[in-house]
């Protein structure tokens, strides 16, 4: 019991559901409009050939046998081919994935230390002007689409001042060594300040208001008194000791803001030409690509449900008061 | 008709039945009328969330009288007097040629028409998504959280499944399948998000299922659907209610970027299609400010709104996050 039980029980919930996610996503894109074949094999082939290419993809097998093949093939990382290009899509997926994890990591980092900061001192000087336009600067901020302050940014900063490149990763012409190159050039940074500060933005309203409440609460608690009695000056109430003990639902939240993010990264990544994994996303579904689509989507559930599993693992590592009944 | 008559419907209806026989929908009616003008008071003493109301009465006004406002068809091609097709228009304000109150767009449609029918989509998403999910959440978790056992878990596992789905892409996925259009968009934001306000309503319910006033009903006699339907449902009707107004954002929130990334309805134009027409051609870089700034500020002002009324409400429903003067 405890633990070591509440962990086995919660893993075999990861699983079945990472099962369920794959399954539906299964029965989804079958159900797609349009004939895949028909991206694949031109009219003009004879009809032999037109057969043995679509015998290759094994799209006229009984819908139960592609199942049991489609879930032997996830739980050995084998995603298939991409109808378009016929590469393999664990490799799309290697070359896109990278970039959306540089983009997403430095928004969240970014968001989360200037959301947590805020929300600490929003809470503390609760009543304050600065804390009531803080808190509404920041619902304002989830309220605004994030791809229309893309616009604007690229509007403004990309087209009027010329600060800021239009779109995509890196300047035409330069021709990175590898991804460890690539990110740590100049080049790379400056297309990537515009897309991070816009996500920045949108991310940072959750963490912000959650500190604020948590803050709330953990200041009217009685060892606050204590620090006070004792002398401890203000910054070292607010930050070492409230700041540390309103932390813990923010860290959780944290964990499950990541579903929140990828959406908002999709757009951003659309908005700013990012060669990210959101918008290789929507470009498969709008060429009816199902294999890189399939693949793109379950890399994005998988990292939901993953986050959400650490989530509650965290959860208990962090307060021990936590019991697993 | 003594004082007690004008307690909250929260409070139980059965616990001071008078003598004298009244019928019990007159009764009900009083005690609603009470309840819902005692939070409209509350509500309405928020002069933000007065300025949240106007704006959005605004908009529902606007989406009615649409037709009458808007001076042309919005998917109407416009034409110059030289019979050429008036693209790239700018603002009569601005000194543009003809008579568009915010130019036109590159395909020659007159942007302002267009603005004014595009909070149409925006309201029809927004309430009908917001009634569905809450419904379905609040029977969800009426359901589970009342029976307990096995059905609350396996709702509770369709749940925790639910929320293994990141919202964007795997509405893009199921508007694609399901065929792109506005009651693609609703059900796929209802699939997803009815599984929030069902968590919520659980735990309610959970807690309501122990009080003093439920046990005393089972003790009486009464039976499950009465317990649940007069007893329970009115007590978690508020905390719908709050749902119900945070998914009204999301929803429209939600829509936009659906649009903005091309899956939108093809044939009505909503404000996200609008960004996404001026994103395709290159507005930003033109300079054309009045085809994206406007849209944009719609939707953010009715986001706003719908955000602003939840927070006020739910200030009320729960008051432990009312500012203490």
């Amino acid at each position: 019991m405890g633990k070591l039980n509440f962990f086995v029980r919660r893993t075999a919930q990861l699983v079945v559901t990472l099962w369920a996610v794959a399954t539906a996503l299964f029965m989804l894109f079958r159900l797609m409009p349009g004939d895949p074949t028909s991206y694949i094999v031109s009219p003009q082939m004879t009809p032999e050939v037109r057969q043995r290419i679509i015998e290759s993809y094994g799209l006229n097998d009984p819908l139960w046998v592609q199942y049991l093949r489609y879930i032997e093939n996830l739980a050995t990382l084998d995603l298939g081919r991409s109808f378009n290009t016929n590469s393999e899509v664990s490799e799309i997926l290697a070359t896109y994935l990278p970039n959306t994890l540089v983009l997403m990591l430095s928004a969240f980092v970014l968001a989360y230390a200037v959301g947590v900061t805020l929300g600490v001192l929003t809470g503390w000087y609760r009543g304050s002007r600065f804390e009531k336009s803080t808190v509404v600067t920041a619902l304002v901020g989830r309220s605004i689409p994030s791809f229309w302050v893309g616009i604007l940014v690229i509007w403004v900063f990309g087209a009027t001042f010329g600060v800021i490149p239009l779109s995509g990763m890196t300047s035409i012409g330069t021709e990175p060594e590898g991804f460890v190159d690539m990110v740590t050039s100049l080049d790379f940074l400056h297309h990537l300040v515009a897309p991070m500060l816009v996500l920045a933005f949108y991310y940072m309203g959750y963490p912000l208001l959650i500190m604020r409440n948590s803050m709330l609460e953990t200041l009217s608690e009685d060892f606050i008194d204590i620090c006070r009695a004792k002398g401890l000056s203000e910054r070292a109430i607010m930050f070492r000791h409230a700041a540390r003990n309103a932390m813990l639902p923010v860290l959780t939240a944290a964990a499950i803001a990541v579903g929140f993010a990828i959406g908002g990264s999709v757009l951003i990544e659309t908005v700013f030409g990012w060669p990210g994994i959101g918008r290789e996303m929507i470009r498969a579904v709008m060429r009816r690509d199902y294999p890189v689509a399939q693949g793109t989507f379950l890399v994005l559930a998988l990292s939901v449900v993953l986050m959400n599993f650490v989530a509650d693992l965290l959860y208990g590592v962090l307060d021990p008061r936590v019991t697993y009944e | 008709m003594s004082q007690k008559h004008e307690r909250s419907i929260f409070a139980d209806v059965e616990e001071y039945e008078s003598d004298e026989e009244f019928s019990a929908w007159r009764r009900n009616l009083r005690l609603w009328r009470s309840t819902l003008s005692e939070q409209w008071r509350l509500l309405t003493d928020d002069s933000l969330v007065v300025a949240a109301m106007a704006i959005l009465g605004g908009f529902i006004l606007l989406a009615f009288v649409a037709p009458v406002v808007a001076p042309h068809d919005p998917l109407e091609r416009m034409y110059t007097e030289s019979g050429l097709i008036a693209k790239w228009i700018e603002p009569s304000f601005l000194g543009g040629e003809g008579d568009f109150l915010l130019g036109t767009t590159a395909q020659g449609y007159d942007i302002f028409s267009q603005l004014v029918y595009g909070a149409r989509p925006a309201l029809l998403v927004g309430f009908v998504a917001a009634v569905m999910t809450v419904g379905i959440g609040t029977m969800v978790g009426l359901t589970a959280g009342y029976y307990g056992g096995y059905v609350d878990d396996f709702l509770m596992r369709l749940v925790d499944f639910v929320y293994g789905l990141p919202l964007l892409p795997t509405v893009i996925v199921l508007v694609t399948v399901l065929g792109a259009g506005l009651d693609s968009i609703i059900l796929a934001f209802v699939l997803l998000q009815w599984r929030t306000s069902a968590r919520v309503i659980r735990a309610l319910v959970l807690s309501l299922r122990e009080r003093a006033f439920v046990k005393a009903a089972r003790v009486s006699g009464a039976s499950n659907w009465r317990i649940l339907s007069r007893h329970i449902a009115p007590n978690v009707l508020p905390m719908a209610f709050l749902y119900g107004a945070f998914a009204i954002a999301w929803a429209i929130l939600t829509e936009a970027g659906v649009s903005f990334l091309g899956l939108g309805d093809p044939n009505s134009v909503s404000w996200g299609v609008m960004l996404q027409g001026a994103r395709v051609y290159s507005a930003m870089t033109e300079g054309t400010w009045w085809w994206f700034v406007p849209p944009g500020v719609c939707i953010a002002l009715v986001v706003i709104s719908g955000f602003l009324i939840g927070r006020g409400y739910e200030e009320i429903v729960n008051p432990e996050l009312q500012v203490e003067q």
